[in-house]
């Protein structure tokens, strides 16, 4: 009888989540990979095109191949660095000098910024003839760009941009950093180990943990990156900063081919899954967990 | 003397972050309180003459800002109750009582971690569609309810640390599960609780894919969407427009500030354990 009612209680209680599952999970997928077969515009009958939409992809549709050379500079470039900056800036707020409580809440702010307010706010620093950054380019003596308005120089910039709100990630690493045994440390300096000895054989394997998770983390959200060009370029110029998610939003809300913006999306799964993988093979090699053997 | 040296390399390098940091803010500042000539002026200035602060009175005259923020709380409040009703009882389900399928579901939630939003977008909008949702804050509120799995996470974590003793005590006693969790469980995991009303709120204040995809009725706008449209409209405007910003950006500084310990918690919490 007791037994029976944990049961049932554990049942109501985790019914929200099976139907979320259910509702906002499994079936959207399923909508996702089924529709992706279909031409449709979310009006007329959907019509069985089979593997159309991906042959079209594949073959006919020349911004695809655009949207994912853009798509894979711009995530393999940004986060990298991302994480370079991340942790070095981690290091610094990680060292005993005063006023460190002041300089982690400024290097922490422009991540609490939501992105529609950093993309109008960068969008006014980039503008060509008042913004900011040319202002500071002329008055240091050196040609002034067009920034966003360059098709070469746009992608730099929205990777410059992303540098600006990594806050979310410097957090992250400085607790971890907090969180590396001290033994270990002083062990190294015990052992005439110099700052460049302690870190490869104590830090950057007691962080790799941290760094992997966060690198799988941004390479996803980088392979969906959206709304920078949607509000600042909507891809331009000339499609130089088009992103997959871009285009596939502009084939289903614009053009209303909801087939074909599916086929995109399940594209665009199967690329996250495989970058993940190849992220986690090579974690192998480099990510070291406590209490695992050589 | 070397000692001394690196401490000074450590400043520098901490000035020259902050500055790549708070530069734009400032330079948002400004402009938000300067008037068009002065804005556009050349050689530009850096500080106006006299600050315009009536700027911040015209975001309202061009655009019912008013309404966007009740808007936006509107929103915020739903999620937090969305929030905090379903993933605390789905998580004690998942710790504190024993029934097939619990550690299947656990997977299958913190799998969904993984799956992007790129793939889910159309189709919940399809859904949206078929349940007659859209142009309504319905898509917007209603998830919430089914639990997070971010939140999962951090609770299930959590409430792993409470020793069952208390459970099997108030069973005894004859409490109800029901009872057990809100008057037993819920009160210790108060940080965590906090930790979801401030990362809830953030996210609802920030989002802009939901409100773009859902909403089409001006009246029905968030703060993020009608900054957008202020662009749109008024894209020369831009003491206007950095004056809008400061607005939407004010109220989520103060929660910061407010809140600052549970908000480093769980970006800690999520991140490390990874």
């Amino acid at each position: 009888m007791h037994c029976k009612k944990e049961t049932l209680w554990g049942w109501i209680l985790v019914s929200p989540l099976a139907l979320g599952l259910t509702v906002w999970v499994a079936f959207p997928l399923g909508v996702a990979i089924s529709t992706s077969l279909f031409k449709w515009n979310m009006i007329s009958k959907p019509i069985f095109v089979g593997l159309q939409n991906y042959s079209f992809m594949l073959f006919g549709d020349h911004l695809f191949w655009q949207a994912l050379k853009v798509t894979l500079v711009f995530t393999l470039t940004s986060v990298p660095l991302q994480m370079l900056l991340a942790f070095a800036a981690a290091l610094l707020l990680n060292t005993q000098v005063r006023g460190m409580g002041v300089f982690r809440t400024i290097f922490y702010l422009p991540a609490l910024i939501p992105i529609m307010v950093s993309t109008a706010l960068w969008m006014f620093l980039y503008n060509p003839q008042y913004g900011l950054f040319n202002l500071i380019l002329d008055n240091l003596g050196l040609p002034t760009l067009q920034w966003l308005l360059d098709s070469a120089t746009v992608i730099p910039s929205l990777i410059i941009m992303s540098l600006w709100s990594i806050g979310n990630v410097v957090i992250i690493f400085l607790a971890g950093l907090q969180g590396i045994p001290k033994e270990l440390e002083e062990a190294c300096i015990i052992d005439g180990g110099n700052y460049w000895q302690r870190m490869r054989a104590v830090i950057l394997p007691q962080m790799s943990p941290i760094i992997f998770y966060n690198l799988v983390m941004g390479i996803i959200g980088g392979l969906q990156t959206f709304t920078q060009p949607y509000i600042m370029t909507n891809g331009g110029p000339s499609n130089a900063s088009l992103t997959l998610m871009l285009h596939l939003y502009k084939q289903a809300f614009n053009f209303s081919k909801m087939g074909y913006a599916n086929a995109l999306a399940v594209v665009l799964l199967l690329m996250t899954i495989a970058v993940s993988l190849l992220v986690f093979r090579s974690s192998r090699s480099w990510v070291y967990y406590e209490g695992d053997r050589k | 003397m070397k000692r001394t040296l690196n401490r000074c390399l450590v400043y520098v390098a901490l000035l020259f972050g902050a500055t790549f940091c708070l530069l734009p803010f400032l330079w948002q500042l400004r402009s938000s309180i300067m008037t068009m000539p002065e804005l556009f002026s050349y050689p530009p200035k850096l500080l106006p003459a006299d600050p315009q602060w009536k700027n911040y009175r015209d975001v309202f005259a061009v655009m019912p800002f008013g309404r966007y923020y009740l808007n936006t709380i509107i929103l915020v409040l739903w999620n937090i109750a969305g929030v905090l009703f379903s993933n605390i009882s789905i998580a004690f389900a998942l710790t504190r009582l024993r029934f097939k399928g619990r550690n299947l579901l656990f997977a299958l939630s913190i799998g969904t971690l993984m799956i992007p939003t790129s793939v889910t977008m159309i189709p919940t909008f399809i859904e949206w569609s078929w349940f007659g949702g859209l142009n309504t804050f319905l898509p917007l509120i209603v998830p919430s309810f089914f639990g997070n799995a971010f939140f999962i996470f951090l609770l299930v974590q959590f409430f792993r640390t409470i020793p069952f003793d208390f459970d099997e005590a108030a069973l005894i006693d004859g409490a109800s599960y029901p009872r057990i969790m809100v008057q037993i469980i819920l009160p210790m995991a108060k940080p965590i609780v906090a930790v979801m009303v401030i990362f809830t709120f953030l996210n609802t204040w920030n989002d802009f894919m939901g409100p773009l995809l859902f909403l089409n009725d001006q009246k029905l706008y968030t703060l993020a969407l009608g900054l957008k449209s202020l662009l749109s409209s008024y894209n020369s405007y831009w003491h206007i427009l950095m004056a809008a910003a400061t607005l939407v950006v004010l109220p989520l500084i103060v929660v910061f500030f407010l809140g600052q310990k549970s908000f480093i918690a769980g970006l800690t919490m999520g991140g490390i354990k990874g």
